[in-house]
């Protein structure tokens, strides 16, 4: 029988098969037969600036989405201008499947035009990643990766096809059965360390509910709010759990960490216990790691066996899917009570709640009656409501965001936690909107991030995809400015940006086809916010102009303990008048 | 620091060496020795990959290692409940007046000699390290040319073979 179809076409039928609708994108030349049976595909294409967008994008649209993303681009420098956003994917578990054209195998090693050996630099920073040379391997490689991708710990997988894969001829057979010997994710908890979790949160007197994301991505919020129903334990919600827990919530003390609030960092400190669900105690939570949490026992449960005990030693350890372990854990917990075997934490959550009122969130107005980043954002989040996305770059912006916002519901953040990149926020706002058209989408970014990856705004432009894009302008990469001004004597060393000046970002809205606003006096804060909010067939930027020497508080500083958390620079909150 | 040994069946697939070998420099382990080879299994490989650890570390890098896809099962070695073996491959410079001295030394140790030249012979060994240690020091004086050595090969003892003992 002759073969029927190339591998282009393969991949492409592949790509349907594994149920994608939109990918992200650049044609080159290596994975250029793969662009013309994309032509024909139901399979929407968005043809991004630049290959860190159609990564970014992939991740946005997964967050928002939950579904995997999808990018597709060249060999060389097409595949290694990927690299930063499969990182990104990598640290903050995305589930992510990255297409990238490789030279002809006859080729491979020979510093061929535009090649690169992407399987082996994305090793480290893919969950896992296959170079594909006989195009009867492409449709298992391709449902292989979207399986490992989507399940488990979700990341981002990389499948490189070279060239004469895609263009020589095969016969499609799409594998019904998926059986990788050596990758089996557990999912269901084991009972007796469930029973021995519900015994410690019966007996504890000073348990907290330590949220990471992967509340979010087992799509657990649900299960968590009547888990935190049953124990009535104060609720912390890490930087990529923001909205796994509603904040108006009245056990919520917010989000913990460097830049955490003192109630949240504080009962962290404070507990005996803490249920630990999807978090990996980062560094930025943690503080200096050997003085975290002193007293508290640890239940440590999450879907990736590795991560128990490699920062933080624990008591109970449960391997599964969030949804499963909260599922199970709860009725277990209920059970514990009704046998009469329950601790009065009512004490402790009166602590926490007082510590909560003592030390709010706050900003203070700038004297000079210019603008404050801080109410600016709060306004987009009051003004937009709990339906948007907000999507934040990195820096202060990012977490004032993260502080101001009021998040209600899972994947209304998205952000890069844990790799931390610069220009993360508009290409993945593009493809949050693309994956949630009906929803507001704010990228809430800094005038440092946006100079990174803004070229996507075309792309938004041209695509109808309109997101809104707040920058909060302080004309510094201003993070690094906060910790020159409070760690190197005030010195600001390459910092200052000069972006009030140059460029005028208005304009640069204007000239990639996206309306510009400007706002540099308080009182229109909240009308060029509406104004924005008005406009649904264009890609929105509004230029804040901000104040500069606004900094982000509370705040732990690099390398020191929880316990010595600053409200405000040199004020340390007064535990004497606080009852422990 | 302690030494442990670790058994890893994996998927004999392109980049599965280069998978593992990365995986230890990147969480921060040197690898002392490393052996490679095909099994009873077909597309099976196993590795015997000997470092120089603390256990709680050790433990955190072969979680990691249980990660990857293609690494199919983990155990490790206790040096004595298993069999450790490493070959050794040593051109040692022999003369008319040393050679009867360095073929006695060779007896000895239940070595065998497997070239001959007018100038030096090339000694082959297999043992525990200590072994081939020993051995290396005895020859030393005669002048050691060149000399190879395979990483450490081990299997448990006893009945049981590694798809049947506990993964780590």
């Amino acid at each position: 029988m002759s073969k029927s179809i190339t591998g282009a076409t393969s991949l492409v039928r592949s790509l349907e098969h594994a149920g994608v609708d939109v990918m992200f994108g650049i044609p080159g030349g290596a994975i250029l037969p793969a662009y013309d049976p994309i032509f024909d595909s139901s399979i929407r294409h968005i043809l991004v600036r630049h290959e860190q967008g159609a990564g970014h994008a992939a991740t946005g649209y997964a967050q928002a989405t939950g579904r995997v993303g999808v990018c597709i681009v060249t060999s060389g420098p097409g595949a290694t201008n990927l690299v930063t956003p499969l990182a990104d994917a990598h640290m903050d578990s995305v589930p992510m499947v990255a297409i990238t054209g490789q030279v002809a195998s006859a080729f491979i090693g020979t510093d061929a035009f535009q090649e690169a050996d992407i399987r082996g630099i994305t090793m480290p920073v893919t969950k896992h990643n296959y170079l594909i040379t006989d195009p009867d391997e492409i449709p298992r490689a391709i449902a292989e990766a979207f399986h490992i991708a989507a399940t488990g710990r979700p990341g981002p997988v990389l499948v490189d096809i070279s060239k004469d894969a895609l263009q020589k001829m095969t016969d499609f057979h799409w594998p019904t059965q998926i059986d990788l010997a050596g990758y089996k994710p557990v999912t269901r908890p084991n009972a007796e360390q469930i029973n021995q979790a519900a015994r410690l949160i019966a007996e504890a007197k000073r348990p907290v509910l330590y949220v990471g994301g992967g509340v979010i991505k087992a799509n657990a919020a649900a299960a968590l709010l009547k888990l935190a129903a049953v124990t009535g334990a104060p609720v912390v919600t890490t930087l990529m759990a923001r909205g796994a827990f509603p904040d108006s919530h009245a056990q919520h003390l917010g989000m913990p960490g460097m830049h955490g609030t003192v109630a949240a960092v504080t009962a962290l400190q404070k507990a005996d216990l803490l249920i630990t669900l999807g978090a990996r105690f980062d560094d930025r939570v943690t503080g200096k790691l050997s003085t975290f949490a002193p007293g508290a026992k640890i239940i440590h449960a999450d879907i990736d066996p590795a991560e128990i005990g490699k920062n933080r030693q624990v008591d109970v350890a449960i391997i599964g899917d969030l949804l499963e372990v909260i599922g199970e854990l709860t009725p277990a917990i209920e059970a514990e009570f009704k046998a009469g075997r329950q601790s009065d934490i009512t004490g402790w959550v009166k602590q926490c709640e007082s510590w909560k009122r003592t030390y709010p969130l706050g900003y203070d107005q700038p004297e000079d009656g210019s603008v404050s980043p801080q109410q600016v954002i709060q306004r987009i989040g009051q003004l937009v409501g709990p339906d948007g996305i907000f999507v934040a770059g990195v820096g202060q912006h990012q977490m004032w965001a993260s502080q101001y916002v009021s998040f209600e519901k899972p994947r209304s953040w998205l952000n890069s936690g844990g790799l931390g990149t610069m220009g993360y926020a508009v290409p993945a706002a593009m493809g949050a909107k693309v994956g949630r058209p009906e929803a507001a989408v704010w990228a809430i970014d800094g005038d440092g991030c946006f100079q990174m990856t803004n070229q996507e705004l075309v792309t938004c432009a041209l695509n109808q995809i309109p997101i809104k894009v707040a920058i909060i302008n302080n004309e510094s990469l201003g993070m690094v400015r906060q910790w020159q001004t409070l760690f190197y004597n005030s010195r600001y060393s390459n910092t200052d940006l000069h972006s009030k000046r140059i460029p005028d970002f208005a304009k640069l809205a204007d000239a990639m086809g996206c309306i510009g606003l400007r706002c540099e006096k308080r009182e229109d804060i909240d009308r060029t916010i509406e104004e924005a909010m008005a406009i649904n067939d264009q890609p929105v930027v509004i230029d804040f102009s901000v104040h500069r020497d606004a900094m982000v508080w509370p705040m732990v500083a690099a390398g020191t303990s929880n316990d010595d958390i600053m409200v405000a620079r040199e004020l340390a909150p007064d535990w004497d008048s606080q009852e422990l | 620091m302690t030494r442990h040994t670790l058994s890893v069946l994996v998927e004999n697939s392109p980049g599965v060496l280069a998978r593992v070998a990365s995986l230890f420099s990147r969480r921060g382990f040197n690898i002392e020795s490393l052996a490679v080879g095909p099994t009873e299994i077909a597309h099976t490989s196993r590795m015997t990959i000997v470092v120089n650890v603390e256990d709680s570390p050790l433990e955190q890098v072969t979680k990691q290692l249980n990660k990857l896809i293609n690494v199919l099962k983990i155990v490790e070695l206790d040096s004595e409940a298993s069999v450790q073996r490493e070959l050794l491959l040593v051109k040692v410079h022999t003369d008319s007046e040393t050679r009867s001295q360095v073929l006695e030394i060779v007896q000895l140790f239940r070595a065998r000699v497997v070239d001959v030249a007018v100038d030096a012979i090339i000694v082959e060994a297999t043992g525990t390290a200590e072994k081939i240690e020993a051995l290396l020091t005895a020859l030393a004086p005669f002048g050691v040319k060149e000399l190879v050595q395979s990483g450490l090969v081990a299997l448990a003892r006893g009945g049981r073979a590694i798809d049947e003992q506990t993964n780590l």
